[in-house]
């Protein structure tokens, strides 16, 4: 008898639930937590992505689990889009457990067994959200997710700015989950049918329909990181440990888009072209404002915190750009802007995690976060710094990596709005393309001040000079993720022959029917005549030209090299502290976006002594929208803290008034 | 895709020796014009030439920090030139290696040579290479959206993002002047003063470190490894002055696998590019260098006159 692919799943889900419950065994054994435990669930990862490449062919599964609450048993169910997601899951998370196998040690913070039971916790809650098929898994997951993740942020919880980091991410993850509870509320349409299959059937009036996108556009834009529920990334990200950092980054933020997409074009059935007008403004809002913020971080963690951001944000477009075509029933268009958008979850999830996973070795092998104190570690652990190169330029949109395609695709689909019926739309899409170019070059500033002065010059500490390269398990992990983002770079016509059959599935539309005609070499997502790109070409003519170019510069001349001390035009007493620190290379950023950031500023006289300069860049969000409703929040619960007067005699005079009210009421 | 022809075969490699030849002499140019324009009697046209032959024949002196990066960067970079210089359609529209990357990708690759030239900048840990490195990327990403807005215009004129099949739409069409287009070749104008590293924005013969942006990166290159960051430097003119003919004056380009078009397209570019050089000259001795903090604004303008261009465009021309 085969087994379906949703059993298949299960069936990992209870694996990594079983390692979780094995790491409690022996909390406090690295060799059994990290060289055994670890190595597993990372198999078992490999094993649920290719279960989910064999489901995403096949017609959905589904499923009736006699868990659950006696009237509300677990209802699964694997489709194309959920498939895709665990695909996604399994492969990054294959890597970022191979990476914790060498990563975990025995510290201050929570013993290895529990982050263990934590993190295994974490990945199959993730699995089992992206499995839910009514209402009451998912958010039961949903919220296993955050608690989890919770509790690996703060494993350094012995520092206090780390417990205030995690209290912010518990505090937006669950007004998040509030709103998404909310927008099932408005889904299920007064049935009481909290299944997914009874939304899918059920038609909801425009105004509800509206309310539930809205709710799920705010409750999912919690956990995404959008403008301006965002500021709890570059608090959590720091905080965790990079195993984490990276997971939360490119799978758990994946989620949410997971789930936008499942409400807005699986549940929900049609769309109004200004819900996709309100995401595109929102993520295009949410990109710039994270590509600046990441230029003038000093903290490599936060700085890839605000990346991440902008990445959602750029996701977010390509979701909103997918609604709209979708909306004035442009098929082929939605689709190739659905496509941008899904390959672009999994570029983000491949060159995050390997970023991530490269500061985490960063990290253990310096003790240090701060970008202003590294440098010149791609001597000392090159094999770091080379796959954190190719994560970089990845990130930073640049072919022939993974990075570009999505952005390639996304322009393209930009390209074709013209197309669109309504003619203010075609005013405002220009300046939406121009927005995305700015985000994308800036996100190339970004990435040569990250890998640059990390991995390059000299070192800007005494003590760099005992780093180390990471070990052997780190480096698989890294490579890993660093092949999967040439292999997404170079091969983007099978990418998207898998994303047809989730494109085919929301949208009814695929772009193989439209390029059938086309080269498997070749990306040309509408029409060959109109727009090809063919990254292994590309590369291969870069190589050949580079190659043939070192040949004869050696055949003709000679490869006689000297070395010398440093040129640099002369100048005597070179040292490592007149390299660019971060802030000094963000100073360009931080001169021409002044407006965005809330600035302070200190600088030395003249004739200091002991000169002392100090920048600190903060959101102004922070103060312009939180730091009033948080006032206001102190404020009503001064109002309801007046009712605590500490005496039992006023309570029980409450009881008496309460039950008096009651009487009369129910009379 | 369609069938490699031998005469497209032929077409490329011809362009792509071509390019790979004339760069050095289009720079030559520029500076002879600007020589003449400044009342001097100039090094004469070849000069770049003999510029490369003595510099790949002297050693290669590499400060002690230097990675592997540092090394590898220049080959990267003219490879990546090579490739810009492959995808421009200069003398035919039959490229064979056209559909390998259109606009997006060009400048794709331009910014892949940026980023790597960057990095290579800082690998040595000198304060002017890092100081080079902040400043290029800097224009880089004021400079990079404006020439995607410049090429998306084309893209929405001609309904392609192929850079080949873009100069076939464009070349055909009647001779009008289209708003957007003149607004399109100001900003592209500023684009590639700005990414060429010339006055207004950066001299490329300064001799003040502290002004200089391009060639505070390459300080510490000498040998081989300069000579081909120099090389990849006028093929990166080359290239920018040909997607300036091809989107803005493609008359002349051969269509399609003509040979006698293509024969013809030769003289018609060599007397393009002697006039874009004459222009690239005239401009840069009539303006000043400005602060590095006034290229923001240049460069904003030229963003705006881009958006404009596809502004306009939807406006009146669709």
């Amino acid at each position: 008898m085969s087994v379906s692919p949703l059993h298949a799943a299960l069936y990992v889900a209870a694996v990594w639930l079983a390692i979780a419950a094995l790491g409690v065994v022996a909390p406090h054994s690295v060799r059994w937590v990290a060289r055994v435990l670890f190595p597993a669930g990372a198999l078992a990862g490999l094993g649920l992505a290719s279960i989910a490449l064999v489901a995403i062919a096949q017609p959905p599964h589904a499923t009736v689990l006699p868990l659950g609450l006696p009237d509300l048993p677990f209802h699964l169910r694997i489709d194309a889009l959920s498939a895709f997601f665990l695909a996604l899951l399994g492969t990054v998370a294959a890597g970022v457990s191979i990476f914790a196998a060498g990563y975990i040690r025995p510290g201050a913070g929570t013993a290895p067994g529990v982050q263990c039971l934590w993190y295994h916790l974490f990945l199959a809650s993730m699995a089992l959200v992206l499995l839910a098929d009514d209402a009451y898994v998912f958010m039961v997951t949903w919220e296993t997710m955050a608690v989890s993740s919770f509790f690996l942020v703060t494993s350094d919880h012995r520092l206090p700015e780390i417990r205030r980091a995690g209290y912010l991410y518990l505090l937006v993850a669950h007004i998040g989950a509030l709103a998404i509870l909310l927008c099932f509320g408005v889904l299920q349409g007064g049935t009481g049918d909290y299944t997914f299959d009874a939304m899918r059937a059920s038609s909801l009036a425009p105004f509800w329909a509206t309310a539930a996108y809205l709710l799920a556009l705010f409750g999912f834009g919690a956990k995404a990181g959008i403008l301006p529920l965002h500021v709890w990334l570059p608090e959590a990200h720091p905080a965790a440990p990079s195993p984490v950092s990276a997971l939360m980054s490119a799978v758990m933020l994946k989620t949410a888009i997971y789930g936008l997409l499942r409400v807005t074009f699986d549940l929900l059935h049609t769309q109004v072209w200004w819900w996709g007008v309100t995401a595109l403004a929102i993520g295009l809002l949410t990109a710039v404002f994270g590509v600046v913020f990441s230029a003038v971080q000093t903290d490599m963690k936060r700085l890839l915190a605000y990346s991440s951001i902008e990445n959602i944000g750029l996701i977010v477009v390509g979701f909103g750009l997918s609604v709209t075509f979708a909306a004035y029933r442009m098929d082929v268009l939605a689709a190739l802007a659905l496509t941008a958008t899904l390959y672009h979850c999994l570029n983000h999830a491949y060159f995050k995690s390997l970023l991530f996973l490269a500061t985490g070795s960063v990290l253990h092998a310096t003790k240090e976060r701060a970008l202003g104190k590294l440098g010149g570690l791609i001597h000392r652990m090159p094999w770091v710094a080379w796959l954190a190169l190719v994560g970089a330029l990845a990130i930073a949109g640049l072919p022939p990596l993974n990075g570009f395609v999505s952005e390639w695709l996304l322009l393209q689909a930009f390209l074709f709005t013209p197309g669109l019926p309504d003619t203010y739309l075609n005013m405002l899409i220009p300046i939406a393309a121009a927005a995305i170019a700015l985000a994308a070059a800036l996100s190339g500033y970004v990435m040569v001040k990250f890998y640059g002065v990390i991995f390059l010059g000299r070192p800007r500490e005494e003590r760099l000079a005992e780093a180390h390269d990471a070990g052997v398990w780190e480096r698989i992990g890294l490579a890993w993720l660093a092949v999967g983002c040439v292999a997404l770079g170079v091969l983007p016509v099978q990418l998207v022959r898998i994303i047809d059959f989730v494109t085919g599935a929301l949208v009814g539309q695929t772009l193989a029917g439209v390029t059938a005609a086309s080269h498997w070499l070749f990306l040309a997502p509408v029409n060959p005549a109109r727009a090809s790109y063919s990254p292994l070409l590309l590369l291969v003519g870069i190589v050949i030209v580079t190659l043939l170019v070192w040949l004869g510069v050696r055949r003709l001349y000679h490869g006689r090299v000297r070395r010398a001390p440093a040129w640099d035009c002369g100048f005597p007493l070179l040292t490592a502290r007149m390299q660019d620190t971060a802030e000094g290379f963000g100073q360009p950023v931080r001169q021409v976006f002044e407006p965005f950031f809330r600035m302070e500023r200190e600088l030395p006289a003249p004739f200091d002594a002991a000169p002392r300069y100090r920048v600190t860049v903060e959101d102004h969000l922070w103060y312009w929208l939180y730091a009033p409703i948080a006032r206001v929040v102190e404020r009503l619960t001064g109002l309801v803290a007046t009712l605590q007067r500490g005496r039992i005699s006023v309570y029980l005079m409450y009881s008496f008034a309460t039950l008096l009210v009651l009487l009369l009421l129910a009379r | 895709m369609t069938e490699i022809s031998w005469s497209g075969t032929i077409a490329q490699l011809t362009e792509l020796a071509l390019a790979i030849l004339l760069a050095p002499l289009l720079t030559g140019w520029v500076n002879q014009c600007r020589a003449w324009l400044q009342n001097k009697s100039g090094p004469g046209l070849l000069r770049p030439y003999r510029l490369l032959r003595k510099l790949f024949g002297k050693d290669a002196v590499i400060a002690h920090g230097a990675s592997a990066l540092f090394r590898t960067t220049p080959y990267v970079l003219f490879g990546c030139m090579c490739m810009a210089a492959a995808i421009v359609p200069t003398l035919g529209t039959d490229l064979p290696y056209a559909p390998v990357a259109d606009a997006i990708a060009l400048v794709g690759i331009l910014a892949l040579a940026r980023a790597a030239l960057a990095l290579a900048a800082m690998d040595i840990g000198t304060a002017f290479g890092t100081l080079g490195a902040r400043r290029e990327m800097m224009i880089g990403f004021l400079a990079e959206p404006a020439l995607l807005m410049v090429l998306f215009t084309a893209s929405l004129l001609s309904q392609t993002t192929s850079l080949a099949t873009t100069v076939e739409t464009l070349s055909q069409r009647d001779l009008a002047i289209y708003p957007s287009l003149a607004f399109a070749g100001v900003a592209f104008t500023m684009v590639s003063l700005a990414e060429n590293a010339r006055i207004p924005v950066d001299n490329p013969a300064t001799h003040l470190e502290l002004t200089m942006i391009h060639e505070a990166m390459v300080l510490e290159y000498s040998g081989r490894h300069l000579a081909l960051v120099e090389w990849a430097a006028s093929l990166k003119l080359f290239v920018y002055s040909c997607i300036g003919i091809a989107l803005f004056f493609p008359f002349g380009i051969a269509q399609g696998g003509d040979a006698i078009g293509l024969l013809l397209a030769l003289p018609a570019l060599v007397v393009k590019l002697a006039i874009g050089g004459l222009l690239l000259a005239l401009i840069e001795t009539l303006s000043a260098k400005m602060r590095i903090f006034r290229a923001p604004e240049f460069l904003g303008t030229a963003f705006l006159l881009a958006v404009l261009a596809l502004l306009i465009h939807a406006f009146l021309e669709s």
